[in-house]
């Protein structure tokens, strides 16, 4: 390539390096801040009270998490440690038969030659992108028709079934699994279900991890199929009370409490995050298509 | 994978293997679509909130009442493009600039904390963050407290009973839930890149603006492709932030409803030929998107396996 010769390039080399450096640091520094800002309004609030909260901003945390926290979790109308307990089950339940049924599956197309391998491999791939929204109607008439609505069976067991989760341990066979362990373990006498179980799953655990946290979180924040299958006060999501307090005369509220409510359902995911986020940010780039 | 299975008799496991998959694909999954569809041909809604109107076969007609002038699916469709674009144009835009920068060879940047904080929104619930942004720029929240303050004016702006100060709240939070995710993308393709074309573009003296533009973009323009694709279809089924912001898509006339809202909308009201009919569609174009998608995760397959075989 005959580039023209730049004119700053030409010059010393280091203290244009030194330059576009800082600039860097600072692009990147502010726009984190702009990132952690609402974040960071948000935890003050959680610790102030309505009518400070209602005369303006503060820099400072004040003194009201705890009675914050305790109107919240007394209002009968919110229930929100209930919410908080079926959010749980849910979530932890969807990363659970999510990642073993998905690598049961990725097993499956990986280790065995059978006639329909490179069919269901294709087939799952195109219906990796299919919305879950467009079959919303008839999934919830099936669901009522079987008296599953205030249940969670329709907000776990689908899980299973998660072209996102397969494409991923798939990936992760492909760079991590050969086929000779399997074959060892073929003339040690195991069987192949207890293969699995006992020697891929192991094997498999990083990618499980990764992938049990991205279900969790998903399942987590998941407001569109939950809004339709659950309407029972004692049965609801996080997600779903935070549309109801949405939905409420919004200018009778304790503005504490709604921060206190705001900050359950981000907090427990965004501190798991932070701890993990090593894993995290390794695994967006390993589940994206190979660059 | 070229190893050849010696033996036939383990085929079965595969299929036994694949049985739980496919058992809840086709109940969870297939059943629902199918009924979906079959429920978009007929009427079936409740009149006045008490009469039950059908089911009764009316064909196509459905559709047609869709696409009428009055039913207003055009707008939504533009509501959806519009939060959409607003979105995605900066996230496309920090995303590139932030993953040149990570993987710039010379400039050697820290940026193990700048990913964390980047991705940190994306885990978020997305009502939740609606829900905050709500509060943090409502009349007497602090967005305007600080407004106030700083410009010394006497009114708060009221950006949810505009229509461009609506959507563009809503923007920023798409905005900012998803242009880590992007950044991390394109960094494992710049990645990708074989790092001597940028050696020998240094040594040849092109600038980091000439790189990026003749060695960075035409070489991970397909991961570009793949990540507008992927964007657009989310975007597609756009609906916890605006229908929290949007207090259920009714705020300043409809002008954030997106198509998902109004299928929604639909749903709850218990209008299910409606409700088929726009599933079909929002089916028609998620699945024209997601061909683009798939063929091109099929293209670059093949290709890594024959590189592989080339080489040795």
């Amino acid at each position: 390539m005959a580039a023209p010769i730049d004119a700053v390039g030409a010059k010393s080399n280091s203290t244009t390096l030194l330059i576009r450096r800082i600039i860097c640091y600072v692009v990147l520094t502010l726009v984190a801040v702009i990132s952690l800002i609402p974040f960071y309004i948000l935890i003050i609030n959680m610790t102030r009270e309505h009518s400070h909260i209602q005369k303006g901003f503060s820099v400072l945390p004040e003194g009201k998490l705890i009675d914050n926290f305790k109107s919240v979790i007394n209002n009968q109308d919110w229930k929100m440690l209930n919410s908080l307990k079926n959010s749980l089950i849910v979530s932890a339940l969807s990363a659970l038969l999510s990642t073993y049924f998905s690598a049961l599956t990725a097993y499956a197309i990986h280790v065995y030659d059978f006639k329909l391998r490179k069919p269901v491999f294709t087939f799952i791939l195109m219906i990796m992108m299919v919305p879950t929204q467009v079959s919303a109607l008839g999934f919830v008439r099936l669901m009522t028709s079987w008296k599953l609505i205030d249940n969670f069976i329709p907000l776990i067991v689908p899980s299973i079934a998660a072209p996102a989760t397969f494409f991923f341990m798939k990936q992760y066979m492909e760079s991590s699994l050969p086929l000779d362990i399997v074959e060892a373990a073929r003339i040690d006498g195991s069987g192949e279900f207890r293969t699995f179980n006992s020697l891929i799953l192991p094997i498999m655990k990083p990618a499980i991890a990764v992938q049990a946290i991205f279900t969790f979180v998903s399942s987590w924040n998941n407001f569109f199929i939950p809004g339709l299958i659950l309407s029972d006060k004692n049965k609801r999501t996080l997600p779903i009370v935070i549309n109801i307090i949405r939905s409420a005369d919004y200018s009778v509220f304790d503005m504490g409490s709604v921060y206190m409510a705001i900050g359950i359902s981000i907090l427990p995911v965004a501190l798991v995050y932070l701890f993990l986020s090593k894993f995290i940010i390794r695994g967006i780039a390993l589940g994206s298509v190979k660059g | 994978m070229m190893v050849k299975r010696k033996s036939i008799s383990y085929a079965k496991w595969g299929y036994i293997f694949i049985i739980p998959f496919f058992v809840v694909f086709i109940i969870f999954n297939l059943v629902p679509l199918v009924s979906t569809f079959y429920n978009s041909f007929f009427e079936n809604y409740i009149a006045q909130g008490y009469m039950q109107i059908g089911p009764n076969w009316v064909g196509m007609d459905n559709y047609s009442t869709l696409f009428s002038p009055d039913t207003e699916l055009s707008k939504y469709l533009g509501n959806t493009f519009v939060l959409w674009l607003l979105g995605f144009i900066p996230q496309i835009f920090f995303s590139l600039l932030f993953a040149s920068w990570f993987t710039d060879l010379r400039l050697k940047l820290k940026t193990g904390a700048y990913k964390v904080i980047f991705y940190l929104p994306n885990v978020i619930m997305a009502a939740a963050m609606g829900m905050l942004f709500f509060t943090l720029f409502s009349p007497n929240g602090p967005i305007n407290d600080i407004y106030m303050k700083i410009t010394g004016a006497a009114e708060p702006i009221r950006y949810f009973d505009n229509v461009w100060t609506q959507r563009s709240v809503i923007a920023i939070i798409n905005f900012l839930m998803w242009y880590g995710n992007t950044t991390i993308m394109l960094m494992a393709a710049i990645n990708g890149i074989d790092t001597s074309l940028y050696e020998s573009a240094q040594i040849d003296g092109a600038n980091p603006t000439q790189t990026f533009w003749k060695i960075t973009i035409p070489l991970i323009r397909p991961i570009l492709l793949y990540v507008l694709i992927t964007s657009l279809i989310g975007g597609l089924q756009m609906y916890d932030v605006p229908q929290i912001i949007t207090k259920n898509g009714e705020n300043v006339n409809r002008t954030s409803m997106t198509l998902v809202m109004y299928l929604q909308k639909h749903l709850f009201s218990k209008n299910y030929g409606m409700a088929g009919a726009l599933s079909v569609i929002l089916f028609i174009i998620a699945g024209v998107l997601s061909m683009l998608v798939f063929f091109f995760v099929q293209e670059r397959d093949p290709k890594a396996k024959k590189k592989k075989g080339g080489n040795k």
